[in-house]
């Protein structure tokens, strides 16, 4: 999705043609180094009480509208988070959260009853996605009008013509789903895309099927939390043979205070099916903390190949650590067909703290799964994020391509698991994981376990951590270019490899972010 | 901001195992200082508790051997000890006891050795400042309860304080008599500035054997350790190495290990001063159901300009397993650090296994650190231009393994070190064919 704002840039397109780190320089300049989506919209909310125990489970489940089944899902992964403790192996100093100081359930008021018109949207809510960047005419599906869609759509085909790529959106509020766009379209091509809250009601047997499938109900502390509280998410489903004819994309905003955010997106591509996934979040400027617990389910089928791309951008809190968001999610592919495809891409630029690990599962033989991410930590940020990749499959193949960037006061951290399992004849992995540090106060931190238990697989990790080098620097400066630009530039350099497997819509966004998160780290 | 270290977790379980283990020993006799340092080692143990296998840092070796309160027979081998035509000073152990007989008692200029048992007899030792303090400090970076355990048990050792240059390595030889053994020795070995020796340690010693071995390096001194572990099958090896590298120091360890149940050689480097420089290397050859070989490195830089080393090469084959867990630590201020670790293992056929753990812990900026890790079998390339050359294919398998080695065996600076090595290991695979 594309978050800078249309008026500021009119000729992004244009300009992302010629190069992309002229892009950059120019994004810096621009945008003055303050967290762009810090304001919060006034709305009256409807919360449920503070705190987590059976009754609010019932409640959200409640809320949603949900089945008997689904209920007892979500008590019996509340039964089980009672007994687990947060997990302490992470390198990161998590200050104590209090679980039962949150909200875990915020809805806006006027979404209690679908509004039927434009006229009837909550003009703040409209205003919210406005100052988003999400384009108006989207803007009426999002605020959860209903019929505006098809209209939009044709007026949409008519002005985009064919060489531009379409996205469809969710957009999840707080916890709710307050709406979906280009439903009817994707539903010509087989494509169910809808929230997660609706496809609990209407696909309760896929749903059924493959919830928990991938990550089980009691994975880890986060995970399970997520299974008992979950509120809304995502649903995809691309059934066989079917390449879904545009972009899905999910936005999450976290807007209410002292609430947390648990969505959980459940994708599954059917065999022989394409799917190119985005997800984007941003949350307003507090003084207090707030947890966002998601969980991404991916399964792929036979001959099915799944793009997961994702650029976090959560308020990080001030430069001395105040507020922000902590960002604990559980993202695992299972490539369960022979011969499917999960590709992770990830640009981790936001969040006070980051605990995430996407991965993949190489279940079906010959399948693959590749990762690619950019990891950010200024001021006093803390991220501990990497991926597993475990072989179980014969001929499986997997690519990690890490880059973390270390700023100010902040410590970056990769972890990883490589597992060649002794039935994953033939296998191979690739493992690349640099780090860049700037500045004397930050860490940069590598935590790669490698397990090898057949000889006919390959493993093979490199790692190295620098600093931004002097020669390039002097060069930069020499030819006029300022510090701060100069450093943009030598990191976007540094990232290139994983800017470049991005969507094209992503890849700018990623890119001006890259230069934005660092502001304020050099001179 | 330097993030807090995890302390294991303490359970109940642990408590009575540590308690078990600790039930049949007895603390020994010394003078005050000694008897200081092993009632506060006593008391960190307790207090951090033996290993469980649910502990990070044994996620990959299971130390359930280790806690055993007693060991199993194990029989009585020939040894043909890999350095015993090397020219030293011999210091002999047989099952743990200092072996007077055995061991030459000829000066060494340079260099005053003593028996633990004499020093820790003594009220007032200079090895006080050494004894358990390396260990101790370490404790805080990561809990390694069986060094602990030795500092508070280990009854000898040797003590070495070196002021020259010594003209002959000195050699640690361990031998076996009794066969079920359970040995803990513990060395201390001063180097002071600008003087330079060489260790050397052979032998099994033991069932089971916990070494621990504290080396000081003073400015601008030099410390070469070579060592090659015993090869009977059964046998059980625990070593714990504590470096502490002054400004200008030079560290040096190699370690070959050709068998084994269980080994797990520990090596805890701490770049104290600045251009300090450490080299880390084994060469592990794993052949059998069972044998399991561990390599644990920790190097803190915690000083300008120190460089170090990490240099580990397994070879794998009937279900052996090998790993290795090896960690850079660049403290906040140790600018221009050049920190480099390698470890590959070749797998020569399907039940083998190799787990690593390559870890890189950075708080400083201008520094160049790297790690590398590859797994995989033999080089088929290499062995079609071999065979294709008249080399029957199980020379050639052997002559691939000797080349992938041979990095190792060249962090050695001593070159007929090395050689009787590289021939103990090429002598090692023709057996075993």
């Amino acid at each position: 999705m594309d978050t800078l704002d249309p008026t500021d840039m009119p000729d992004v397109t244009d300009r992302a043609k010629d190069g992309v780190d002229q892009d950059t320089v120019d994004a810096v300049a621009k945008l003055s180094g303050k967290y762009k989506y810090g304001w919060n919209t006034d709305i009256e909310m409807d919360y449920a009480p503070k705190g987590v125990n059976e009754d609010i489970v019932r409640l959200i489940s409640e809320r949603n509208g949900e089945p008997e089944w689904m209920t007892d899902w979500r008590m019996q992964a509340f039964a089980r988070w009672k007994e687990l403790e947060s997990p302490d192996w992470a390198m990161l100093d998590v200050p104590g959260i209090e679980f039962q100081e949150q909200y875990y359930y915020a809805r806006p008021k006027s979404m209690a009853v679908k509004p039927k018109s434009l006229d009837e949207v909550d003009p703040k809510l409209l205003e919210t996605y406005k100052k988003l960047g999400i384009p108006l005419k989207e803007q009426m599906i999002l605020a959860g009008v209903e019929g505006a869609g098809e209209a939009v759509q044709d007026a949409d085909t008519a002005m985009q013509g064919d060489g531009e790529r379409r996205v469809a959106v969710d957009a999840v509020f707080d916890s709710v789903s307050v709406g979906t766009t280009f439903k009817a379209e994707l539903a010509k091509a087989g494509v169910i895309f809808c929230s997660i809250s609706e496809a609990i009601r209407e696909h309760p047997e896929l749903v059924k099927k493959y919830l928990g499938s991938v990550v089980p109900q009691s994975d880890n502390f986060f995970a399970t939390l997520n299974s008992a509280v979950f509120s809304d998410g995502s649903f995809v489903y691309v059934p066989p043979g079917v390449r879904c004819p545009m972009e899905l994309s999910t936005y999450f905003r976290i807007n209410a205070e002292n609430t947390g955010q648990f969505e959980r997106t459940l994708i599954i591509a059917d065999k022989g099916s394409y799917v190119s996934y985005l997800e984007g979040c941003t949350a307003p400027q507090r003084d207090e903390a707030q947890l966002h617990a998601a969980v991404v389910e991916i399964v792929a089928l036979e001959d099915a190949e799944v793009k997961y791309s994702t650029v976090q951008n959560w308020y990080p809190g001030d430069e001395n650590g105040k507020g922000g968001i902590y960002n604990f999610v559980t993202k695992r592919a299972d490539c369960r067909g022979d011969r499917s495809k999960v590709m992770w891409t990830q640009v981790e630029t936001g969040s006070a703290i980051t605990w995430k690990y996407p991965s993949c599962i190489l279940r079906g033989d010959e399948s693959q799964g590749e990762f690619y991410s950019i990891a950010i930590a200024n001021n006093m940020q803390q991220a501990d994020t990497g991926t597993k990749m475990v072989h179980l499959g014969k001929n499986t193949r997997s690519r990690i391509v890490s880059k973390g960037i270390s700023a100010g006061r902040a410590q970056n951290t990769y972890r990883g698991l490589v597992s060649m399992h002794p039935k994953a004849k033939d296998s191979r992995n690739y493992t690349q994981c640099d780090s860049l540090l700037i500045g004397d106060q930050c860490g940069a931190h590598t935590v790669p376990y490698i397990e090898v238990k057949n000889n006919s697989s390959r493993v093979e990790h490199e790692a190295t951590t620098s600093k931004v080098d002097d020669d390039q620097m002097f060069y930069c400066q020499q030819r006029g270019l300022g510090e701060e630009e100069a450093v943009a530039l030598i990191v976007n350099g540094f990232c290139k490899d994983v800017l470049q497997a991005l969507p094209m819509e992503f890849a700018m966004e990623a890119q001006s972010l890259v230069a934005i998160s660092l502001e304020g780290s050099v001179g | 901001m330097v993030l807090p270290v995890r302390k294991t977790r303490k359970t109940d379980v642990k408590a009575e195992a540590t308690e078990a283990r600790l039930a049949p020993l007895t603390l020994p006799e010394g003078g005050s200082w000694s008897q200081g340092a092993r009632k506060s080692a006593l008391e960190r143990l307790r207090e951090m508790q033996l290993p469980g296998a649910r502990d990070e840092y044994w996620r990959f070796t299971k130390p359930g051997p280790l806690l055993e309160p007693q060991v199993s027979a194990l029989p009585l081998e020939e040894q043909d000890p890999v350095f015993d035509g090397v020219e030293a000073a011999r210091i002999v152990f047989t099952d743990g006891r200092f072996d007077a007989e055995a061991s030459d008692t000829d000066a060494l200029e340079g260099v005053e050795i003593e028996r633990l048992a004499t020093a820790a007899g003594a009220d007032i030792h200079w090895v006080r400042d050494l004894y358990g303090v390396l260990e101790a400090k370490d404790q805080a970076r990561v809990e390694r309860p069986f060094a602990a355990l030795n500092t508070a048990f280990a009854a000898d050792g040797v003590v070495i304080r070196v002021t020259g240059r010594a003209p002959r390595p000195v050699h640690l030889v361990y031998r076996r008599e009794a066969e079920a053994a359970d040995v803990m020795l513990h060395h201390i070995v001063k180097v002071e500035e600008g003087a330079e020796m060489t260790l050397l340690e052979t032998g099994t010693g033991a069932a089971r054997i916990n070494t621990v071995l504290e080396v000081d390096v003073a400015k601008g001194a030099t410390f070469h350790h070579v060592r090659s572990q015993g090869r009977e099958h059964d046998r059980l090896v625990n070593t714990h190495v504590y470096a502490r590298v002054a400004e200008e120091g030079v560290f040096k360890t190699f370690t070959c290990a050709l068998n084994g149940r269980l080994t797990r050689n520990e090596v805890m480097v701490d770049m104290a001063g600045d251009d300090a420089v450490a080299h880390i290397a084994s060469a592990c050859l794993g052949d059998g159901k069972g044998f399991h070989d561990d390599d644990t490195v920790f190097v803190t830089h915690g000083a300008e300009r120190g460089e170090s080393r990490q240099v580990i090469k397994k070879v794998l084959r009937n279900a052996a397993t090998g790993v290795f867990q090896g960690k850079i630590l660049v403290q906040p201020g140790a600018q221009k650090t050049d920190g480099y670790q390698i470890s590959q293992s070749l797998l020569l056929d399907e039940d083998a296994q190799f787990l690593a753990k390559p870890e890189l812990e950075i708080y400083a900026d201008d520094v160049q650190c790297s790690h590398g890790s590859t797994s995989g079998a033999i080089d088929e390339e290499g062995l079609f231009y071999l065979r294709s050359r008249g080399v029957p294919h199980d020379r050639a398998v052997e002559l691939l393994v000797l080349a992938f080695v041979a990095e190792a065996l060249d962090e050695i600076d001593d070159s007929d070190l090395a050689s009787r090595l590289r021939d103990r290991l090429d002598g090692w695979l023709s057996r075993r064919r």
